[in-house]
């Protein structure tokens, strides 16, 4: 049994019909690269999962049991973790109180000196208000929020989005070593060769559908498929 | 006509005495907007009701503090059931259908209210211990509005050190934010609802006890509170305590300030003050810019 299946699932905005009999698995420990052109879907599967939209039809298992139509937070609390592409730091908290808040519900949250252990910057921090805190570490902030609730699936939404290359080389570094712990996670990206270096296995989204499946290798040995399928360059 | 220095100096203490007095009603309108998403026009229903509370209880005690506990008592329950069975209905409705329903319970309070004690004006005695004036030196002022603006001082310390210092404070804060991040990090929302409401109800019928003594206690005393809280949360921010606290200061110097001068501007300048801000900085003084 896989760790989450998204099975079959159709999920609209409003009238728009998003995604169509959508289904991807993620096995326990794996990386999953969701890639896919603007409006592919991709964080709408996201929030799907999530929970913070809801499938008209089909299912979300995690561990086998059924968690589409659950609040996020009911989703969150079986360890299910999003982090948006929106970073959605809280501005007017610190650093520490961003932390303290995701770890509230979490029964086997993480001390904040092993969060500091991955990013010291955070520690540095610690005392600033969020609004205050560059892209790349608003970033590393909400990294930190998922995993100091030690989520056992971490939902990446765009991470790498918007920062400079020191700091995504930086934060790939984390990502990859997260992987090596065997930490599950789904990403979305466009930055598709930053996303391959960790990510074990790919989907290819195209309108609503998935048009690919295979792993990482499969997709950096045939760049073809990428460009073909994806219209983006790995 | 320039008034004297002694005029000027006693209108800035009853600035500060109405400034207070808006801070604590305005940051529980500001924190159950921020929160729960609902603009309670029943506030100043409920302020009344609390004066109101202070009046009856004051009957039956001569202890105002016993009086006040009680009635604090009283204003929890009320916000509690107030939240549970109507106020919850509506958090997926509508803004109006919201407003719409909480101006329905401010005319049901005053009117019961009206129903029970009639439309003349009630008076709540002065504390014992804040009889008569007190002698600052160059000027002197009645000693229980000197220990009202302590109190109120005091009792905002208090939610500051709610919001600031609890578990609890640390979520509402959060929720003001950005409540789907709130519930994407666990944190069922809605539970804390019931109590962040119940502590505005609290706030607000607190200031309505604490002023009994100093004015004429009618069924109507709240609306004008009301409209001047509104103003305030604006000057603030939506959803900011600090800024419901300094918005009330400033806004009780404008209003006493100005009656200095003339009595009929003073309203007038409080709303040419918010018109100015909503120009030059629409967030309010701290509110945070997107924030809705």
């Amino acid at each position: 049994m896989s760790l989450l299946e998204v099975d079959r699932i159709n999920t609209l905005y409003g009238d728009s019909h998003v995604l169509f009999d959508l289904s991807i698995r993620v096995e326990e420990g794996e990386v999953v690269a969701l890639l896919g052109r603007n409006g592919a879907g991709k964080t709408t599967t996201l929030r799907s999962i999530m929970g913070v939209l809801t499938p008209k039809s089909g299912e979300i298992r995690l561990g086998g049991k059924p968690i589409s139509g659950l609040a996020p937070s009911a989703i969150a609390n079986m360890g299910v973790q999003l982090v948006p592409e929106e970073r959605a730091i809280f501005g007017g908290l610190t650093v520490e109180e961003n932390l303290r808040v995701a770890a509230l519900t979490a029964p086997n949250a993480w001390s904040f000196e092993r969060i500091y252990g991955i990013f010291p910057r955070l520690k540095e921090r610690r005392k600033s208000l969020g609004r205050t805190l560059s892209g790349g570490e608003q970033q590393m902030l909400s990294i930190a929020r998922a995993l100091i609730r030690d989520a056992r699936i971490i939902l990446l939404d765009e991470p790498f989005e918007g920062l400079a290359p020191l700091i995504v080389r930086d934060l790939v570094n984390v990502a990859a070593g997260l992987a090596r712990e065997g930490r599950t996670m789904i990403v979305v990206e466009q930055n598709v060769a930053a996303a391959l270096s960790f990510a074990t296995r790919v989907y290819g989204l195209n309108n609503g559908h998935v048009v690919f499946e295979g792993t990482s290798a499969e997709l950096t040995a045939n760049p073809d498929l990428a460009r073909d399928f994806l219209g983006v360059g790995a | 006509m320039m008034p004297s220095w002694p005029a000027l100096a006693s209108q800035a203490f009853n600035g500060l005495a109405l400034g207070s007095l808006l801070a604590l009603v305005s940051s529980g309108l500001t924190i159950i907007l921020g929160t729960l998403g609902v603009l309670n026009f029943a506030h100043g229903a409920l302020f009344a009701v609390g004066a109101y509370a202070a009046v009856v209880m004051l009957q039956y005690t001569q202890s105002f503090l016993l009086a006040i506990a009680v009635g604090c008592g009283f204003m929890l329950v009320l916000g509690f059931l107030l939240e549970r069975f109507i106020i919850r209905l509506f958090y997926d409705r509508p803004d109006e259908d919201q407003i719409l329903v909480t101006y329905g319970v401010g005319i049901v309070l005053v009117e019961s209210v009206r129903a029970i004690f009639g439309g003349n004006a009630q008076r709540a005695p002065t504390p014992s211990w804040g009889q008569g004036a007190t002698q600052l030196g160059f000027l002197i002022y009645p000693t229980y509005r000197l220990q009202l603006i302590a109190i109120i001082a005091m009792l905002l310390l208090g939610l500051y050190l709610v919001l600031y210092r609890t578990s609890m404070g640390l979520v509402v804060r959060a929720g003001i934010e950005n409540p789907r991040m709130v519930g994407i990090l666990g944190i069922n929302l809605r539970r804390t609802f019931m109590l962040v409401f119940a502590i505005g109800i609290v706030a607000v019928g607190l200031a309505g006890m604490l002023y009994a003594p100093v004015v004429a206690v009618t069924p109507d005393m709240g609306a004008n509170f009301m409209a001047q809280s509104f103003v305030v949360i604006v000057l603030g921010g939506l959803g900011s305590f600090p800024g419901a606290v300094v918005g009330g200061l400033i806004a009780g110097e404008i209003i006493s300030l100005t009656s200095a001068f003339n009595s009929s501007y003073s309203e007038v300048m409080l709303y040419a003050l918010m018109a100015l801000l909503l120009v030059l900085r629409p967030q309010g003084l701290f509110g945070s810019e997107g924030r809705v």
